[in-house]
C-alpha cells in the first residue's frame, strides 16, 4: 500500500471517528424537544455528552488539518466550492459550542431557553449538511480545469444528497438516543428506548434506500459488504430496542455509522472529488496528494500520536461511564441574570 | 471592494477576534493550574476558591476560543484556496500536528477538568489541569510555526512541475529561527494578558473587601472580608504581579530578537514600521510623526530618539538601515513591477500601540507591588479602578502586535526569504479564491455579526462573574477522594453538571 492509499484510509478514519463520536452528540442535541421535556432532563441529556462532546469534535478538526496536510488541493477545491454548506456548518457550530458551555452560567428560564436552541440549531444543521456533502462529494459535482468547483449551492442540493442528509439526520438521531438509553437510568432511559424504538424503522428504510442508491451508482463490487453490514447492523438494532439491550444496540449503530462513511469513501477511492464535467478534472488521491516527504512525516506523527489520542479518550469515557438521571442533577449553580 | 478585499477583512476580523480569546486561555490555564498545585500542596481552601473562581472565568472565555478557532481550520480552504494549493504542502503538516498533539489533549482534559472535581484523585485531577496547560501552550507552537513560515519560509522547495512549495524538512520548519523567535514572544504576551486579568480582578477585590470590612458595624462580616482581602486575594494578586513582571521583561527581550530577525528578513515590515522613507546611517526611532504615510515623503517627523532603530537593528548606533523608497527599488528589480510596501500608517502606528499599550501592564505591575509591599492590604479606591481600567491593555497591545505583523506582510502571503529559495513567494491576490464578492461578503457579514454578539455575551459574563467573587457553594472542596458513586439508595449527584 502506498503513503497516498493510507492516507486516504487515514482521513476515512478521522471522518468515521467524527461521525461515530459526535454522531450521537448531534443526535442528543436533535432529540432536546422530544426527550428533554423539563430542564433537569435537558440538563440529563447535556450531561451525557458533557465531559466529551468538546473531544469529539477534535476529531473534524484533525480531519480538515490531515486532509489540508495530505490532500492539499482536495481541500482546497473541497472548502472553497462547498462555501454555503460550510458557513452554516460552521454557524451551526459556533452557536453549539457557547450554548452548551454558557447553559449553566446563568439560572434564568429565558436564557436557558435560548442555548437549547442553540444547541438544536447547533446539532440538526451539521447533522443534515454533513450527508449532503458527502453525498455530492461520492456523486461529484462540476469542476473546471482551475480545480474550481462550477456547482451552485442549489446544484447541491439534488435529490440523492437530500437523501444523503436525511440518512445522517435520521441515523445520528437514532444513534443519540440509543446512546441515551445507555447512558441514562429512570424515565429519561424508559423515554430514550421508546425513542430509539420508533426512529430504528424508519431509520432501516431511509438509510437502506440511501445504502443501495450509493452502492448501484458510485459502488464496486466489494463494498456490497459495507451495504450488508451497515443494513445488518441497523435491523439488529431495531430488535435490540425492541428489548432493551441499549449496550449492543449501540454497539451496532456504531458499527453502522463506521459501515456507511467506510461505503462512502469505499465507493470514492480512488477518487477524491469526482468531476461532473469532465474526468480529466477530477481530483485523485494521485494529482491531489502532498509529496511523498510530507506524507511520510505525517504517517510517523499519526502513528505515533492515533494510539494514544485513542487511550486517553478512552479513558474518558471510562471515568464517565456511570449513568445520570434526573436524581443526579445538582440544583442549578449559575448567577442570576442581575446581580443582587 | 472586491473579494480580495473582502476575504482579507474577513480573515482580519475573524484572526483578531480569535486572539482576543485566546492569550487569555494560553496564559490563564497555567496560572489556574498553579493555583491549584497551590491547594493541593498547602491544603489551604482559599486556593481552592481561587482555582474555582479564575476557573470559571477561564471556561467562559475557553469555549468562544474554541469556537472561534473553528473557523480558522476551514477558512484557508474557502477563501484562499490557491494559497491552500500553493503551501498545502509545507503549511497542512503544523496544522494536522497541531490537532493530533495539542486540540485533542486540551479538549479531552478540559472536560476532566470541569467534571472530574470530586471523581478523580486529587492529583490525577491536577495533572488534568496540568495537562490542558501544555496542550493550549503546544498548540501556539504548531501554529506559530505555520505562521512563520508565511513570514520566512524555510525548509522547503519549489518544484515546477507542480507550482508548489514542498516540504524537505519538518525539523527545519518547526526550528524556523522566527518561529523560535515568535513563540516565547506570543506566550509572554498571553502571560502578560493573564497575568494583568487575574492582577487586575484580584486588586479590585483586594481593595473591595478592605473597604466593606471598614463599612459594615458587624465585626464578624467586617473579619470575614479582611481575611478574604488579606489572605486569598493578596497573595494571588502578587502573584498575578509577578507573572507580569516577568512576562514583561520577556517580552522585551523576546520583542528585540524578532525585530532583529526582522530587519533581516523582512526589511520593508522594519522600514515601514519605523516609517524610514530612505536608507539612513545612524537612523532614529520616531515616536510621533504627523502625515497622511499614504506617500511616504509627506511625513513629517516630530520626535525621534537619535540612532535607535540603528541600534534595534543591529546593535550599533551608527548601523546603516534600509529605507523603504530603496527596498521598494530593489524589489522591482527581483521581482518585477509591483507595489512592495504595506500600509505604512497601519505597520507605523500598530508598532507603537503594541509596545504603548504595555504601558497599562507595567503601570499596574509597578504601582500594585509597591502597595501590596511589606503585607500591606491597599484599600484606596484610585487603586482598585487602576486594576480594573488596566485590563484591556494587553489585550489590546496583543491586537496590536498580530495586526502589525501581518500588515507589514503585506503585499506578501509568503514573504520571499532573502536567503532562501527564491520562487517560495506569493503575493496576497495569488493567493485568494476566485469567489464572486457578494459570496465573500455574506460570510463576513454573517461571522462579523456572529462573533459581535457572542462577543457581547461572552464580555457580559466575565464582567458579572468577576463581579460576583468567589460563590459561597465553593467555599469548600467537595468530599476528598474519589469513591466510586453506587447507584443503590439515592445517588449522589454529580460534584459539576452544566
Amino acid at each position: 500500500m502506498g503513503l497516498q492509499e493510507f492516507w486516504f484510509i487515514a482521513i476515512a478514519v478521522l471522518f468515521i471517528g467524527y461521525f461515530v463520536l459526535e454522531g450521537f452528540d448531534f443526535g442528543v442535541g436533535m432529540l432536546f424537544p422530544v426527550l428533554g421535556r423539563t430542564d433537569t432532563r435537558r440538563r440529563v441529556l447535556l450531561n451525557t455528552i458533557g465531559p466529551v462532546w468538546d473531544g469529539n469534535e477534535v476529531w473534524l478538526i484533525t480531519a480538515g488539518g490531515a486532509l489540508f496536510a495530505a490532500f492539499p488541493e482536495w481541500y482546497a477545491t473541497l472548502f472553497s466550492g462547498f462555501y454555503l454548506p460550510l458557513l452554516l456548518i460552521l454557524v451551526a457550530l459556533i452557536l453549539r459550542i457557547c450554548a452548551i458551555e454558557w447553559r449553566g452560567k446563568i439560572d434564568d428560564p429565558t436564557w436557558r431557553a435560548r442555548a437549547d436552541l442553540g444547541i438544536m440549531i447547533g446539532s440538526w444543521v451539521p447533522a443534515v449538511l454533513w450527508g449532503v456533502a458527502f453525498a455530492n462529494i461520492v456523486r461529484g459535482v462540476g469542476i473546471d480545469e482551475n480545480k474550481k468547483v462550477t456547482s451552485s449551492f442549489f446544484e447541491l442540493l439534488n435529490p440523492y444528497a437530500l437523501l444523503g442528509g436525511a440518512t445522517t439526520a435520521i441515523v445520528f438521531a437514532l444513534h443519540g438516543a440509543v446512546f441515551l438509553a445507555l447512558k441514562t437510568s429512570g424515565e429519561v432511559r424508559e423515554d430514550a428506548v421508546k425513542v430509539a424504538a420508533r426512529l430504528s424503522i424508519p431509520a432501516v428504510v431511509v438509510a437502506g434506500a440511501f445504502a443501495l442508491w450509493t452502492q448501484l451508482a458510485h459502488g464496486k463490487g466489494w463494498t456490497w459488504i459495507l451495504v450488508a453490514v451497515a443494513a445488518a447492523a441497523l435491523v439488529g438494532v431495531v430488535a435490540l430496542t425492541a428489548k432493551a439491550r441499549e449496550g449492543w444496540a449501540f454497539a451496532l449503530t456504531t458499527v453502522a455509522v463506521i459501515a456507511a462513511v467506510a461505503l462512502l469513501f469505499g465507493s470514492l477511492y480512488p477518487y477524491l472529488m469526482p468531476s461532473t464535467t469532465d474526468d480529466a478534472y477530477s481530483l485523485t488521491i494521485y494529482n491531489a496528494s502532498s509529496s511523498p516527504y510530507t506524507l511520510k512525516v505525517m504517517t510517523w506523527a499519526a502513528a505515533f500520536m492515533t494510539p494514544v489520542v485513542i487511550i486517553y479518550q478512552g479513558w474518558t469515557y471510562w471515568v464517565f461511564r456511570q449513568r445520570i438521571s434526573t436524581a443526579h442533577i445538582p440544583p442549578s449553580i449559575g448567577l442570576p441574570l442581575k446581580s443582587r | 471592494m472586491d473579494a480580495l478585499d473582502v476575504s482579507r477583512w474577513q480573515f482580519g476580523i475573524t484572526t483578531v477576534y480569535h486572539f482576543i480569546l485566546v492569550p487569555l486561555t494560553i496564559g490563564l490555564a497555567p496560572l489556574i493550574a498553579v493555583m491549584q498545585t497551590m491547594w493541593v500542596v498547602t491544603k489551604k481552601d482559599h486556593w481552592y476558591r481561587l482555582t474555582k473562581f479564575f476557573g470559571k472565568l477561564f471556561l467562559i472565555n475557553f469555549a468562544l476560543g474554541v469556537a472561534t478557532g473553528i473557523v480558522q481550520e476551514f477558512q484557508f480552504g474557502m477563501n484562499w484556496s490557491e494559497y491552500s494549493r500553493f503551501v498545502g504542502d509545507v503549511f497542512g503538516a503544523p496544522l494536522a500536528l497541531e490537532g493530533l498533539v495539542a486540540f485533542f489533549l486540551e479538549s479531552t482534559f478540559i472536560g476532566l477538568w470541569i467534571f472530574g472535581w470530586g471523581r478523580l484523585p486529587k492529583l490525577v485531577h491536577l495533572a488534568t489541569i496540568w495537562l490542558v496547560a501544555i496542550g493550549v501552550n503546544a498548540s501556539a507552537f504548531f501554529i506559530i510555526a505555520a505562521n512563520s513560515f508565511m513570514q520566512h519560509p524555510v525548509g522547503a522547495v519549489y518544484n515546477p512541475e507542480k507550482g508548489r512549495a514542498e516540504l524537505t524538512s519538518i525539523w527545519t520548519l518547526l526550528t524556523n529561527n522566527t518561529a523560535l523567535a515568535a513563540f516565547p514572544h506570543v506566550v509572554a504576551g498571553a502571560f502578560l494578558t493573564a497575568g494583568t486579568f487575574v492582577a487586575g480582578i484580584g486588586g479590585w477585590w483586594m481593595v473591595r473587601n478592605m473597604r466593606k470590612a471598614k463599612e459594615t458595624t458587624d465585626t464578624a462580616v467586617a473579619a470575614e472580608r479582611e481575611s478574604a482581602a488579606r489572605t486569598m486575594f493578596r497573595p494571588v494578586t502578587i502573584f498575578a504581579l509577578w507573572v507580569m513582571v516577568a512576562s514583561g521583561v520577556a517580552l522585551a527581550i523576546t520583542g528585540d530578537i524578532q525585530g532583529k530577525l526582522m530587519f533581516e528578513q523582512q526589511p520593508m515590515k522594519m522600514a515601514s514600521a519605523e516609517s524610514l522613507c530612505h536608507t539612513e546611517t545612524g537612523a532614529g526611532f520616531s515616536i510621533l510623526t504627523v502625515g497622511t504615510h499614504n506617500n511616504c515623503d509627506n511625513i513629517t517627523h516630530l520626535i525621534t530618539v537619535p540612532g535607535l532603530t540603528s541600534f534595534l537593528a543591529k546593535n550599533d548606533f551608527n548601523a546603516t538601515v534600509e529605507g523603504v523608497t530603496e527596498i521598494q527599488a530593489r524589489m522591482e528589480a527581483q521581482y518585477g513591477p509591483g507595489n512592495y510596501k504595506p500600509n505604512l500608517f497601519v505597520t507605523y502606528w500598530t508598532f507603537r500601540a503594541m509596545i504603548g499599550w504595555a504601558a497599562g501592564s507595567a503601570l499596574l505591575a509597578v504601582v500594585g507591588l509597591w502597595m501590596t509591599r511589606g503585607g500591606r492590604v491597599p484599600d484606596k479606591k484610585w487603586f482598585g479602578w487602576l486594576s480594573i481600567l488596566m485590563i484591556p491593555t494587553p489585550f489590546l497591545g496583543n491586537s496590536a502586535g498580530w495586526v502589525f505583523t501581518e500588515m507589514g506582510r503585506q503585499p506578501w502571503v509568503v514573504a520571499p526569504n532573502p536567503t532562501g529559495v527564491d520562487q517560495i513567494r506569493l503575493m496576497v491576490n495569488q493567493g485568494v479564491s476566485d469567489h464572486p464578492t457578494a459570496l465573500v461578503w455574506t460570510s463576513l457579514i454573517v461571522f462579523t455579526v456572529l462573533y459581535a454578539a457572542l462577543g457581547v455575551v461572552w464580555f457580559w459574563l466575565i464582567r458579572r462573574y468577576a463581579i460576583e467573587g468567589p460563590l459561597p457553594h465553593d467555599a469548600h472542596p467537595p468530599g476528598e477522594g474519589p469513591p466510586e458513586p453506587d447507584d443503590s439508595g439515592t445517588p449522589k449527584q454529580l460534584s459539576f453538571a452544566y
